[in-house]
């Protein structure tokens, strides 16, 4: 049976959390919409949490300490990323954009990306294409189409609100396990075959 | 297999007594350093190029013109000469003056610098670090070899009919080593040219460090300079020393937490975990350092970076005796003992001029 890696990012801080619940339940709707494929879907979730003092390791020293490197290395080896953060002073959490920030430039070009947020009130709702899609975008990512915000009310079920979010959360998983199934690994370790001494030198004075 | 010291220059807080060297402090404490480390018996000082504060070591020829007056025996080297933003010209010139001085005791390490702001102010690009590497080098490597130079390149004014003055001592050019932490196109340079490599092995896990050396060892071999195994390797490492290790521990911790590199990241205990750096007694640094090369293979130089963090100077002294009179005798009769007949010394300027001289007698036996 095909496999394709999932690794989904939860910023949540509350335990239990909704950013937790969203993410989990993206989660689910890509693993099913895999399954309907034939692909298992195999899957590893990151509370940042966890990673936090990690981070900030990596942010101020670059070293990267403690469960860091491993969560990295399943980053760079994804072929797709559920990305869900709370919504803080109207954009991601610090800690969501700290963890993006310490991957290396390049590893998350062309990985298909399903962004979530969670917030208090649906105003909020535009942070997925203020803050998250654009950041994803910089860092050259394919972000599916349809991104997931659920305020509070969303998990109520008054006026319908919980039968759209169900909704929202399957079109987002099916989107991103159409994109998970074509990824194609990259093999980029540029510690592998070096670009050869002559061609650095192209178009330079010798 | 050569033990020195490298020297960052950076002039720190003493976090301990709150008191900052003056420059003039600092500059003629790195001398000190330098002489002291002759005196314990190793073999390489280097000293790092800023030009920006809180550096002081903006003009590296003229404290290692000085400290070669002074000195007898030790290597006089770099860590890192800026291949980007000086002039390929006056590098050629000024350390082949260097060489004359003090009698060909004179190797340098290339590398770039990261320092953003520094490349404007020499009228760069820190984007195109890399190709100005590349070029730079390739232009110095033809003024030490080439007694007139005809040349046309991107990042500097063209040459007609040049020779730079004085040529290098003996007809032989100093020994250089590439220093890169992350970048294979430096390792590729190095091996290309059959050059030294050095990785500075004081931020990386060593599972990155090894990807990079065992780059440059198999690319070494690719250009025909010999065997992966006979590349010129070299490392860094940092270590604080005392008799007892709690000891090591305890008095270095101030200057751990309040080092600008360090500072507000890992916890010391993470730190020495996770990187190379060693808090301890000496038979623990003995232990470390024999572990790199476990990792690395056997290699020809390791400096240890000492005098940095606002460390007071007497205490980095005190460093030095450790280093040379329990550290470094041990290191040598351990790696020595370890090391395969096949693999190299790091090459200085008695050996390449003999190296030389034998080719000029047997053009046909490659040296």
């Amino acid at each position: 049976m095909t496999v394709r890696r999932i690794v989904t990012v939860s910023a949540g801080l509350s335990t239990p959390s909704s950013t937790r619940l969203l993410a989990d339940r993206l989660t689910a709707a890509t693993e099913r919409a895999l399954g309907d494929k034939g692909i298992r879907a195999e899957v590893r979730t990151v509370e940042l949490r966890e990673l936090a003092h990690d981070v900030m390791n990596a942010m101020v020293t670059q070293v990267p300490t403690g469960e860091l490197p491993g969560v990295l290395a399943d980053v760079a080896d994804a072929d797709g990323i559920i990305a869900v953060t709370p919504v803080f002073n109207a954009s991601y959490s610090g800690l969501f954009k700290s963890f993006f920030d310490v991957i290396e430039p390049g590893v998350l070009d062309s990985v298909p990306v399903l962004i979530g947020a969670t917030g208090g009130s649906p105003r909020h709702s535009l942070v997925l294409e203020h803050a998250l899609r654009p950041m994803f975008s910089y860092a050259r990512a394919l972000v599916v189409p349809t991104g997931v915000y659920a305020a509070s009310e969303d998990w109520g079920s008054g006026d319908g609100g919980a039968r759209e979010l169900n909704e929202r959360v399957e079109r987002a998983g099916r989107q991103l396990a159409l994109s998970a199934a074509d990824h194609e690994k990259r093999d980029d370790d540029p510690y592998g075959e070096p670009v050869a001494f002559a061609d650095l030198m192209s178009g330079l004075g010798t | 297999m050569q033990f020195g010291i490298f020297s960052v220059g950076d002039v720190t807080t003493d976090p301990t007594t709150g008191r900052t060297p003056t420059e003039h402090e600092r500059i003629k404490a790195m001398v000190e350093i330098a002489l002291k480390a002759e005196e314990v018996g190793l073999d390489v000082f280097a000293t790092g190029e800023h030009h920006n504060p809180p550096f002081v070591p903006s003009s590296p020829t003229t404290m290692l013109g000085y400290i070669a007056a002074r000195t007898e025996r030790i290597v006089l080297s770099t860590a890192t000469t800026l291949i980007t933003t000086n002039d390929p010209v006056k590098i050629a010139e000024d350390y082949a003056f260097l060489q004359h001085l003090a009698d060909g005791r004179v190797d340098l390490m290339m590398g770039r610098g990261n320092t953003g702001p520094v490349y404007p102010w020499f009228g760069y690009d820190i984007r195109e670090g890399i190709p100005m590497a590349l070029e730079h080098y390739n232009l110095l490597h033809r003024l030490w070899r080439e007694d007139v130079v005809d040349w046309e390149g991107r990042f500097r004014t063209p040459l007609q009919g040049f020779t730079a003055t004085p040529r290098p001592l003996d007809g032989v050019p100093p020994f250089v080593w590439h220093g890169s932490i992350r970048s294979p196109e430096i390792a590729e340079q190095a091996a290309y040219y059959g050059d030294g490599f050095f990785h500075n092995n004081i931020f990386w896990p060593a599972t990155h460090t090894k990807k990079l050396i065992s780059l440059y060892r198999r690319r070494y071999e690719h250009y025909g300079h010999g065997k992966a195994d006979q590349a010129i390797v070299g490392l860094g490492g940092q270590v604080f020393m005392r008799k007892n290790s709690q000891d090591a521990v305890k008095e270095f911790r101030p200057y751990f937490d309040h080092a600008p590199v360090y500072g507000g990241g890992p916890s010391l205990e993470e730190f020495t975990r996770e990187t190379p750096l060693t808090v301890g007694s000496p038979q623990q640094v003995i232990d470390r350092t024999l572990t790199f090369r476990d990792m690395f293979g056997d290699y020809q130089r390791q400096l240890f970076l000492m005098d940095h963090a606002g460390l007071p100077l007497k205490t980095v002294l005190e460093q030095l005796d450790l280093l040379g009179e329990e550290v470094v005798p041990v290191l040598r009769e351990e790696f020595a003992a370890k090391r395969p007949a096949r693999v190299p010394d790091a090459p200085v300027h008695a050996s390449l001029l003999a190296a030389k001289r034998a080719e000029e007698e047997n053009p046909e036996v490659p040296a």
